[in-house]
């Protein structure tokens, strides 16, 4: 397959080449998770996002949580692909594709995949309000020092 | 020894700058370049107390001894996905 399996960048996500990209005939499933840009956060009305990347090192990190995936669950291949810059409501942010021989493994690493790359992973988001007002989203604080080696 | 410090976000918005060349003695920790960042830097004062740190992509502790040529990566608190 000539597209990367995990790629952090500003083009648009190709959930469905992702998708495609992960298949092998050993599957009997390929699971897809799309994140998308919703209109609302915390009872505030979002009129679009702008997403910040560390951009080689998230490449790493997600990279490294899909080989602990992949080490703790019998699974195929595995694609994420995350968006930066500016993105409009309804726009994907992040796709996640798990292509597993069976189905249980890759709700389990899906869910690990978006829910560590949320806790880890050096990217930021940047609520847009329709008033033209801009915030950075508060994130979560790795714990580094707790997870480094 | 020189270093360069990458900014992001939040940190990168208040200094006004998204990355610096550092001059830093042989031995320094990254710490001491958060350190300096706070000190030196717009912003520096409202860094957290604890700021997440990565040396060369990967992530590392206030105690990490730099080397010459290093990347320091200031780490705000992530909001990916």
């Amino acid at each position: 397959m000539s597209i990367p399996l995990v790629h952090v960048g500003p083009e648009p996500i190709d959930v469905m080449a992702l998708q495609a990209a992960v298949r092998s005939d050993a599957d009997g499933a390929v699971l897809l998770f799309t994140g998308l840009v919703r209109n609302h956060n915390e009872g505030r009305a979002v009129h679009h996002l702008e997403y910040q990347a560390y951009d080689a090192m998230a490449e790493r990190e997600l990279a490294a949580i899909v080989e602990e995936a992949r080490s703790r669950w019998q699974v195929g291949r595995v694609g994420i692909h995350h968006r930066t810059g500016r993105l409009g409501i309804g726009d994907p942010s992040v796709a996640i594709a798990v292509a597993s021989p069976h189905r249980a493994e890759a709700y389990e690493v899906s869910r690990y995949l978006i829910e560590e790359l949320k806790r880890r992973v050096p990217v930021w988001k940047r609520e847009g309000y329709a008033d033209g007002s801009t915030e950075w989203v508060r994130g979560c604080l790795h714990e580094a020092a707790h997870d480094h080696g | 020894m020189k270093v360069e410090v990458l900014l992001f976000a939040s940190y990168r918005d208040r200094a006004g700058v998204d990355s610096l060349a550092l001059e830093v003695e042989d031995g320094a920790t990254a710490g001491a370049v958060v350190d300096r960042v706070r000190e030196n830097l717009g912003g520096g004062e409202a860094l957290p107390p604890r700021v997440a740190i990565a040396v060369n992509e990967r992530h590392a502790s206030p105690g990490t001894i730099l080397h010459d040529g290093d990347i320091v990566a200031l780490i705000p608190p992530v909001s990916g996905g």
